[in-house]
């Protein structure tokens, strides 16, 4: 007994070395960021393991102003607000029929939307680019909808979210009680008004965790941007921040400014630390859910 | 009534459908049919040329042989790496406490763990990429040789170097990844019923006697779905290697991936060889799905 308990012993201590270990692999990273967002360049280049000599916000309001990273950032919150926005309106109405009415070709229209999931992204990655460049050249539209346009990169994120976001929104759907759609009919709800009125309320525990997984997703998607936005004059004040990061890392390189490229990346990481203090519960099952199902 | 459902539903799958089928299954469509022929995207219409594309790429394509190479080692290295990390850790996090009376609890601060860890996924890949292009610096202002500097520890270029440029980007996935499933992980653990694990010890069983027959046989369908998940990522790698790795892929090639070749290629207009490869990437995640499942199904046990 006395060996079970000391093995035991040596267990929990090695099981706390081990955990504590991963939390400063990942949060030392981090925090060496946010150090060198104030360093020199010859500190950056220096012992990595050194503290900066002074805070130099000076860094800061460079990445701001040249680096642009709150045009950048504004740049994908618009992005993403419009195209999580659109998501999961045309996301539910699809679901909606598809779990709650019998009509011909139900089945069809399910798989014709989850079976998306089976095909990379990077295998129609040629011919989009071919579509959205030939829509560019298309008169009328091709301001709005062509390469390295805003609202054709929004129409884009919504197409390649639809897949998952039915499927979770399908199985939820059908969670639901038929009892209280009944009794809304019969006191003369169209259908349209039951679903805004009705059903999409009822439905906000599965739309909320598949909003945060969509606002996630998108914000954080690179290679549809790399891919999309470009070939128009002008399209750098359109990029999204994943790739205005990226660009600033190799100019950066050559214009030799090192400290306010930390610094971006620093006010690139807050964010997502303030909204991950406030919603950790919802974000970790909403990005779970999808593994769950 | 029934007149107006059918119009109701009609007005509903109407615009999903259409913006679906424009962007997505067109692109995939014709994917399917630039992979065999010469196209270079201009007024010249495409010239049908068979297989010729995919003997060009097995063939004549050494760059295509290394992609498909490095996601075979991701998928072989990543997967199982990350799941095995995240599985002790959600272990120690759920019964790695103390025993109180038999029941075995979560270590203290396994709230605070699980914050911490599941961070990483929320960054972006471009973010965490240029994070650990520094964090990799060959001498010793980077983070790592910085340290092994001063244990006196001789430099490694983790990304210049081609033969562990590539372990180091799939150490920066594990990196990301691990969190995510710890709280998966974690999640399955919690339900399983605390009187399996007491039955266990009273039986004397050591905590990892516990692991492997209680935990690793009840976690199974978590671990597979893990797998699945896993394995896919492994072939849609791409913005590490567009952004961490030095020259998009190199020092020569070395960390290249078949998402990245099929980048380069669109970028040199040459869309009848980006579009074979795309085609390639399909068989090779689709044949990864079924092979996958098919292993890993196994009778799942009841509690």
């Amino acid at each position: 007994m006395a060996k079970k308990r000391s093995s035991t012993e040596s267990f929990m201590t090695l099981g706390h070395i081990a955990l504590a270990g991963w939390a400063l692999v990942v949060i030392v990273p981090l925090l060496w960021t946010f150090a060198s967002s104030f360093k020199t360049n010859s500190e950056i280049f220096g012992d990595a393991w050194t503290l900066p000599g002074a805070l130099r916000w000076e860094n800061w309001a460079y990445a701001w102003e040249h680096a642009r990273i709150g045009k950048l950032m504004l740049n994908s919150v618009v992005v993403v607000a419009f195209s999580t926005f659109g998501t999961m309106l045309l996301g539910s109405m699809a679901a909606y029929v598809i779990a709650r009415y019998k009509f011909p070709g139900n089945r069809f229209f399910y798989y014709f939307f989850i079976s998306g999931l089976a095909f990379p992204v990077v295998l129609g990655l040629p011919s989009l680019f071919l579509i959205v460049r030939n829509l560019g050249q298309t008169p009328g539209i091709g301001d709005f909808l062509g390469l390295g346009t805003t609202p054709g990169l929004v129409l884009v994120y919504i197409a390649y979210s639809l897949p998952f976001t039915v499927f979770f929104l399908t199985a939820f759907f059908k969670t639901l009680p038929h009892s209280v759609a009944e009794a809304a009919m019969i006191d003369g709800a169209s259908h349209t008004r039951l679903f805004f009125r009705v059903m999409m309320p009822m439905a906000k525990p599965g739309l909320i965790s598949i909003t945060i997984f969509n606002v996630i997703g998108q914000w954080n998607q690179y290679l549809l941007p790399r891919v999309l936005m470009q070939g128009r004059s002008g399209v750098e004040d359109k990029y999204v921040l994943t790739q205005g990061i990226a660009q600033i890392s190799t100019t950066a390189g050559y214009e030799a400014h090192w400290g306010p490229l930390f610094a971006a990346l620093t006010m690139s990481i807050i964010p997502m630390i303030v909204v991950y203090a406030f919603f950790q519960r919802q974000i970790q099952s909403g990005l779970t859910s999808g593994a769950v199902k | 009534m029934r007149h107006g459902k059918y119009r109701f539903v009609a007005g509903f799958l109407a615009l999903p459908v259409l913006l679906y089928v424009f962007y997505v299954w067109v692109p995939f469509g014709y994917s399917f049919y630039f992979s065999l022929t010469r196209y270079r995207g201009t007024d010249v219409p495409p010239v049908f040329v068979g297989l010729d594309n995919f003997t060009t790429l097995f063939t004549d394509t050494p760059e295509f042989w290394k992609a498909l190479t490095h996601n075979g080692v991701i998928l072989l290295i990543m997967p199982l790496v990350t799941i095995v990390i995240a599985l002790i850790f959600a272990f120690f996090l759920n019964v790695g406490g103390k025993a109180k009376g038999g029941v075995t609890s979560g270590v203290r601060g396994s709230k605070f763990y699980r914050l911490v860890f599941f961070f990483p996924q929320l960054l972006a890949l471009p973010i965490v990429a240029v994070l650990f292009q520094s964090i990799y610096r060959p001498d010793d202002s980077g983070l790592i040789n910085g340290a092994l500097n001063k244990l006196g520890l001789p430099k490694i270029g983790f990304l210049i170097d081609t033969n562990i440029a590539l372990l180091s980007i799939i150490a920066v996935m594990v990196w990301q990844a691990v969190g995510f499933y710890v709280v998966l992980f974690s999640a399955g653990m919690s339900s399983i019923p605390k009187e399996i694990y007491e039955a266990a010890d009273l039986d004397g069983a050591s905590r990892w006697t516990m692991f492997y027959k209680v935990t690793l046989p009840l976690l199974w369908d978590n671990i597979q779905v893990g797998w699945v998940y896993l394995g896919i990522a492994a072939f849609d790698v791409f913005a590490l290697v567009d952004v961490l790795s030095v020259n998009r892929g190199g020092p020569s090639f070395s960390t290249t991936v078949l998402s990245m070749e099929v980048v380069n290629k669109i970028g040199a207009g040459n869309y009848g060889m980006a579009s074979a490869m795309g085609v390639m990437l399909f068989f090779c995640t689709l044949t990864f799905a079924a092979i996958s499942l098919r292993v890993t199904k196994r009778e799942s046990i009841e509690y």
